[in-house]
């Protein structure tokens, strides 16, 4: 068994997800932090450890200051976000049982629509050239559209099969009140009459939304989970990987694009270390930053044998009754871009059965990025 | 003084017309982008090598969202080069990027900037 494997999810906290909060980033994340801490029904003072990506801005002075959180003695930054967002769930578990802290808060908030947007474009003409920027990959959507287009290619995937999923996407977030998508499901035709923005992969409709907001977790020791009388929500695993040659945004320079050995490695260290294998896993949320992250991590995660995704996406194997839901709040696509972890609070949601769409006696839950996972269960 | 970046190299020479890459003088190995060492054998000793300019398109994209308001579409794409690396470029003429098709960088202006431009030479491989 892991080291993770004895730590459990306690308490989930989020803003509301808007486009335009109106107020300080700090003040979002103490927000989500603040009921993370409530629902977990610890006190202030249990909680000791501090842990979010790189890519956040908040200090952990001023949210600990915020929180009145009387002594932090764990810090820790995984690597960037997005995809390596639930990296920050092994640091807190590295944490726990090596006894350097007994409850890690994890917490990400920002303003992404309404002050510093991902998705603009970041040009440096008349500056300093550069091997991407300068080319012309200077969004996120370009950007990735080009890291997925050999894998799309050697599937013989379109912007229609692309289509199909995210109607599967939106068909979840529609039944989701917390999503930007609530209660507006799209159909195919909707889907190919929306803009392409990066031909020929991405359409408007497959980008994921630009939110403010703010969205924390509270990791504790497995035995407090089991103390507190609640579903315990157990991490059972979790793992990142980095092989080399590769780079968070640009990941251009490997031999085979098509082959996503991150994924496999991550997906391969999960299976090792909670003994459980892909057939077992009830309910998943994968990273959707953009609809064809999701192809090539259901495949990673061994979803669907090698080169069967197109097929399972036709068959709507992703969607509401399928055999394999994903996202079933909708996704980054649907409900929120919280930089990936508003897809693990779903995870959790299905693990308390508590989601506005639960997979029925759901008891595995599968929380995938590329470069990092965590798979939950309930005890 | 002025730090050194990694990369300068390469931008002199494009600055002098040329298409360079980093080798590695310890075990030979090119590598791109540039790093400050080699990550097979361990050197920090390299010198720029002269690249053969050849190339062939393994992906293409065109990007219809503008990079200012009004600017014209890029069809950026990566190019698998002879020798082994792999680069990011964009089209000269984007009217004939295909998969596979052979491509020649040519050094040219993009918005006040020399940058290593591709054009296809014709023919699929």
């Amino acid at each position: 068994m892991s080291e993770a494997g004895k730590t459990a999810i306690t308490g989930i906290g989020q803003t509301a997800y808007t486009k335009d909060s109106g107020r300080s980033v700090m003040s979002l994340c103490a927000e989500a932090s603040a009921k993370a801490i409530e629902d977990s029904g610890l006190e202030r003072s249990d909680i000791d450890g501090l842990v979010s990506f790189t890519m956040d801005t908040n200090s952990d002075h001023d949210l600990q200051n915020a929180l009145g959180l009387p002594m932090v003695r764990w810090t820790g930054k995984a690597p960037f976000g997005g995809e390596g967002a639930y990296a920050t769930f092994q640091l807190a578990a590295a944490a726990i049982e090596s006894g350097q802290a007994n409850n890690v808060l994890i917490f990400r908030a920002f303003n992404e629509r309404s002050e510093a947007r991902f998705g603009q474009p970041t040009y440096n003409a008349g500056t300093m050239r550069d091997f991407h920027k300068s080319l012309g990959l200077v969004t996120p959507g370009q950007v990735y559209a080009m890291w997925h287009k050999p894998f799309l290619d050697a599937r013989g995937m379109t912007s229609e099969d692309l289509g199909h999923l995210v109607v599967q996407m939106r068909a979840w977030a529609a039944n989701n009140p917390d999503a930007w998508f609530y209660e507006r499901p799209i159909t195919l035709e909707d889907h190919q009459r929306s803009r392409w923005i990066v031909k020929p992969v991405l359409r408007l409709y497959d980008f994921c939304q630009e939110t403010d907001g703010g969205v924390a977790f509270v990791v504790s020791r497995l035995d407090t989970a089991r103390a507190s009388g609640r579903p315990v929500v157990r991490v059972l695993g979790v793992q990142q990987a980095w092989p080399l040659g590769e780079s968070m945004m640009y990941n251009y320079y490997k031999k085979n694009l098509v082959f996503p050995e991150d994924t496999v490695h991550v997906a391969n260290g999960l299976w090792e270390q909670t003994g459980l294998s892909p057939a077992e896993i009830d309910v998943s949320t994968i990273y959707d930053n953009f609809s064809p992250s999701i192809p090539i991590s259901y495949e990673g995660y061994g979803l669907c044998k090698p080169g069967e995704v197109r097929d399972a996406i036709l068959a709507g194997e992703l969607g509401p009754g399928g055999s394999t839901p994903v996202n079933t709040n909708g996704g980054l696509i649907g409900e929120a871009y919280l930089h990936g972890l508003n897809n693990a609070t779903e995870c959790v949601r299905q693990m308390r059965g508590t989601s506005p769409n639960q997979i029925e006696g759901a008891k595995v839950a599968l929380c995938a990025g590329r470069q990092c996972g965590m798979v939950l269960v309930r005890e | 003084m002025q730090a050194k970046r990694d990369q300068d190299f390469f931008w002199e020479g494009i600055d002098r017309g040329e298409l360079l890459a980093q080798q590695c003088d310890g075990c030979q190995a090119l590598r791109h982008p540039p790093a400050p060492r080699c990550a097979a054998c361990g050197s920090d000793e390299w010198h720029a090598e002269p690249l053969s300019g050849q190339g062939k398109i393994l992906a293409f994209l065109e990007s219809v969202h503008p990079t200012r308001r009004d600017d014209e579409p890029r069809c950026v794409c990566l190019v698998d080069l002879p020798e082994g690396l792999r680069m990011v470029s964009s089209l000269l003429d984007p009217e004939n990027a295909q998969k596979g098709a052979p491509v020649r960088f040519e050094i040219a202006e993009h918005d006040g900037q020399l940058l290593p431009l591709v054009r296809t030479t014709g023919g699929v491989q």
